[in-house]
């Protein structure tokens, strides 16, 4: 623990610190444009000099300098303001005066950073440097003559998200930032670099010349297009949400965000269910919500009624349907819409037990079942940092490309059971082993084998638990708390035949299995479902209504209203209560809060934010047996979701970088 | 330094390298250069490989050598690494041609020692001689390139010519080597001017005088 002064302030700084962490944690800001706290030190931009004793009478970069005992650092100095001064005037030289047409503009470090360190005028009157636009794709717009050769989009690809696609190329001033043959950039993480991107030179393509950073009003949310639960801020002007940007949460998604996460946001406006309609004679005709509703009343279902929950809603709409459910007599409650039919009967056995930051410290990981880098992109990283830690992974399932190396260990589920020689060996050697089970093994029975390779490993041992599901659903924990869950899966409901059936945004189902029952849809996109449905309820996306959702950790997380829903739709909960209504049952709540806090009183630790207890695992059972070649539940990476699907980005993204269509640029 | 560019991917492109492996005696030199680092290393070798297959190139056509994408995608894949770090390595150093090039590489230092000693003479004997700077002759033998200093300023003006140098030139000299090049025949190396073995001063030592001819110990004398 050295001890360091800082502008004369002596402080004591961890062990390994910078001299630049050294002065954040005395409270100096310190200009930077390469140094980033994730990513590799390159010390290329010369921004954080300040002046440092012992050590040569020049300014030193603080960013790669370690802290050490008795340093005394001063941030300032005149000669830490001159060197400020003339690494900003360089660094100005070959970045064009474009602020009034840049996207980054208003958010902008080298702007910022200018008007507070700069010398506030420029002494350089030859050429300015120009460089040919790069394609990276249809997510990432770039500008490259404003790019200042900071390369943190360059370390984040070969760092964070394991993909060596773009590259600094020539050297000196002729340096350019490019993807091979400017290929587009192609990870499920790609468009982080955007934000990792100092100026302007990598902007988002989708929401270019959209919106000045004032004028928009910012809103804390969460993720709902996988199970991750990534914290997000969505930035909406008037009544539109124009952009999805990440929040920094280390126990989530650390800074990151998945490309589809990001870019679903133009779908919100796409395809929208925004007023109710009915089907008559066959066709679907527009209708007031009067006459909805009371087409719904009229069937009089008595207790024959069941509910099947989408893939994206919040906890608030499960409850308030369960509640309509149970007052009209029923318990035909679920929510694994493909057809899962897992015992769920132990919640600890379904969660992420490990936690998305501590599986960084497994250090032998069986991925069961699970195309991570598709059901889970977030986690992907975190499996890589394991393996630069030393982790062993190994894969169960039809081959993926990892980021990391990975040793496959076959396609069928049964491969848990005869697990080779030498892969025994590692797992029962290793201090901190994990197992991940995805949704194609619990397709299979893979939670049972699963279990018995936990209880045959030790997973589960003092002070670590290495025992985890990844759903991919977002609604999917919160649901199985609220007992969205029959013992033999959809299928009890298609057994049950009811009379009245209320999807919850549900999309992937398979409706033609329901064909005697009277398809009420509560939904916000105009998707698969509702091309079936009877009777279509428009409701709200998840940036139209507060909401609780779980993610597959069993993490509890708020998210907020950013705008109102287009049209004539409603928040879920309030078309629950006028069904309610319309079929002549009470339900007990009249507000959202009144809602929430009978929830919170039913299943109290939804009302406390951060990981849910769910008790210790069970053992195993005996005679558990998995079988079968596992397939993934997720076909195109894009598009996933109802909001995905009605994304004109996402749709592009589809076409161009999974199927290789090449789409004729517009004339401009 | 002209602006450098690799030549553009192009099906051609692909067709006349897409097949590039190593030939006998280089798969042999390559393995033994990948040997030089340790294990799981082998990407350190990417300078000394991309050198060796832009000779081969070289052997293949007659000419200096280049770097074609696909060669450049063969010895990323022969390392076992990403192509976009062997790319950033070839257009890092000048001296890996991206583009096509002649027979002989001519280029000429003009930096500021070269230049005081009459480079931009040099320059005008090869433009005389029909050298185009940034292009390759039309017969394909000699592409003229102006380079920054190649270390040789006791000796200036210089040019370096594939892999040799010839220095203290005058216009005279350096049509002569060109002449001499292109039929066919390999013009003396290094210094050029007479009477001159390597970069002693010219009309003899003025310092150290007492060594010219034998050990001498001048440390009493310090």
């Amino acid at each position: 623990m050295p001890k360091v002064k800082v502008d004369g302030v002596e402080l004591e700084v961890p062990a390994g610190a910078t001299v630049l962490q050294a002065c954040e944690l005395a409270g100096k800001e310190i200009p930077r444009f390469c140094y980033h706290e994730r990513l590799s030190i390159a010390g290329n931009c010369r921004m954080c000099l300040v002046e440092v004793k012992p050590g040569p009478p020049k300014p030193q970069a603080s960013c790669a300098l370690p802290a050490s005992e008795g340093q005394e650092i001063r941030t300032d100095s005149e000669m830490v303001k001159k060197a400020r001064e003339g690494v900003m005037e360089f660094l100005l030289i070959n970045h064009p005066l474009d602020c009034p047409i840049c996207d980054q503009g208003g958010e902008c470090d080298l702007q910022d950073q200018s008007v507070a360190y700069g010398r506030g005028g420029s002494r350089y009157h030859e050429e300015k440097r120009a460089v040919t636009q790069k394609n990276m794709g249809p997510l990432i717009k770039t500008v490259m003559t404003r790019c200042i050769h900071c390369t943190r989009c360059v370390r984040f690809s070969e760092e964070v998200a394991g993909v060596d696609e773009i590259g600094a190329l020539y050297r000196g001033e002729k340096t350019q930032i490019s993807t091979y043959l400017e290929k587009a950039a192609k990870h499920e993480l790609s468009a982080n670099v955007i934000d990792l991107c100092p100026v302007g030179a990598l902007t988002s393509r989708p929401y270019e010349f959209e919106a000045r950073p004032w004028e928009l009003k910012k809103t804390l949310s969460i993720d709902v297009s996988d199970a991750i639960g990534a914290n997000i801020r969505l930035d909406s002007r008037g009544r539109e949400v124009l952009r999805i940007l990440p929040r920094v949460n280390d126990d989530v998604n650390e800074e990151w965000l998945a490309d589809r996460a990001r870019f679903l946001v133009d779908g919100l406006t796409h395809r929208r269910l925004d007023r109710p309609w009915l089907r008559l004679d066959g066709k679907l005709q527009a209708a007031t919500w009067a006459e909805a509703l009371a087409a719904v009343g009229k069937i009089k279902p008595g207790s024959s009624v069941a509910v099947i929950a989408g893939d994206m809603v919040d906890c608030e709409t499960q409850f308030a349907a369960k509640k309509l459910a149970a007052a009209l007599g029923s318990t035909l409650l679920e929510g694994r819409q493909t057809g899962l039919a897992y015992d769920t009967s132990n919640l600890a056995v379904l969660a992420f037990n490990t936690t998305l930051a501590g599986i960084e410290d497994a250090d032998a990981i069986l991925i069961y079942g699970s195309h991570v880098r598709d059901e889970a992109p977030l986690l992907n990283p975190r499996l890589r940092k394991a393996v630069k830690k030393g982790a062993k992974v190994y894969i169960i399932g039809p081959w993926w490309e990892p980021t990391y190396a990975a040793t496959h260990l076959g396609d069928d589920a049964g491969a848990i059971d005869a697990l080779p020689e030498d892969v025994a060996s590692v797992f029962a050697n290793a201090a901190r082993p994990a197992i991940i089970i995805g949704g194609g093994a619990l397709a299979k029975g893979g939670l049972e084998a699963g279990l018995a390779f936990s209880a045959r490993f030790n997973l589960v041992r003092e002070g670590w638990s290495g025992f985890n599901v990844l759903h991919f659903a977002a609604a999917r924990m919160g649901g199985l708390m609220l007992g969205f869950a029959q013992k033999g899966g959809i299928a009890d409901l298609v057994a049950a035949q009811p009379k009245l059936l209320i999807s919850l945004g549900a999309d992937e189902v398979d409706f033609a299995k329901f064909a005697n029952s009277m398809i009420v849809h509560i939904g916000h996109h105009g998707d698969k479902a509702a091309h079936l449905a009877d009777v279509i309820l428009p409701a709200a996306a998840f940036s139209e209504k507060d909401g609780t959702y779980v993610n597959t950790e069993g993490r509890v997380q708020y998210a907020e209203k950013a705008v109102f829903a287009p049209g004539d739709a409603r928040e879920d909960w309030s078309i629950l209560r006028a069904l309610a209504d319309a079929l002549g049952v009470s339900v007990g709540f009249d507000s959202f809060d009144e809602l929430r806090a009978a929830m919170i009183a039913e299943v109290p630790s939804l009302g406390v934010e951060g990981l849910a207890p769910y008790g210790d695992i069970p053992a195993a059972p005996a005679g558990a047996h998995a079988s079968g070649v596992i397939g993934y539940p997720v076909k195109d990476r894009y598009l996933t979701n109802a909001i995905g699907r009605a994304s004109p980005t996402l749709q592009r993204c589809s076409a161009e970088l999974i199927h290789g269509k090449i789409q004729a640029e517009a004339a401009e | 330094m002209a602006d450098r560019h690799p030549e553009p991917d192009s099906p051609e492109l692909r067709a006349r390298w897409g097949q590039f492996a190593w030939t006998g005696d280089n798969a042999a030199k390559a393995i033994e250069i990948v040997a030089r680092y340790p294990a799981g290393r082998q990407r350190s070798a990417v300078m000394p490989l991309l050198d060796l297959a832009q000779r081969q190139v070289g052997a293949e056509e007659n000419t200096q050598g280049w770097l074609p994408l696909p060669v450049i995608e063969y010895v990323a894949t022969y390392l076992d690494m990403p192509v976009i770090r062997v790319l950033e390595v070839a257009t890092f150093y000048t001296m890996y041609n991206i583009a096509p090039i002649g027979r002989f590489h001519v280029q000429v230092c003009g930096t500021t020692p070269c230049m005081l000693r009459g480079s931009d003479d040099i320059l005008a004997a090869c433009k005389a001689r029909g050298l185009k700077k940034g292009h390759t002759t039309a017969d394909g033998v000699f592409t003229l390139t102006e380079v920054e200093c190649m270390g040789n300023c006791a000796s200036a003006p210089m040019v370096q010519i594939n892999d040799d140098n010839y220095e203290d030139l005058t216009a005279e000299s350096v049509t002569h080597i060109l002449d001499e090049l292109a039929a066919g025949r390999q013009p003396k190396t290094g210094t050029q001017a007479p009477g001159r073995h390597t970069v002693e001063p010219l009309g003899g030592a003025t310092s150290l005088t007492a060594m010219v001819t034998g050990n001498h110990d001048y440390r009493g004398e310090w």
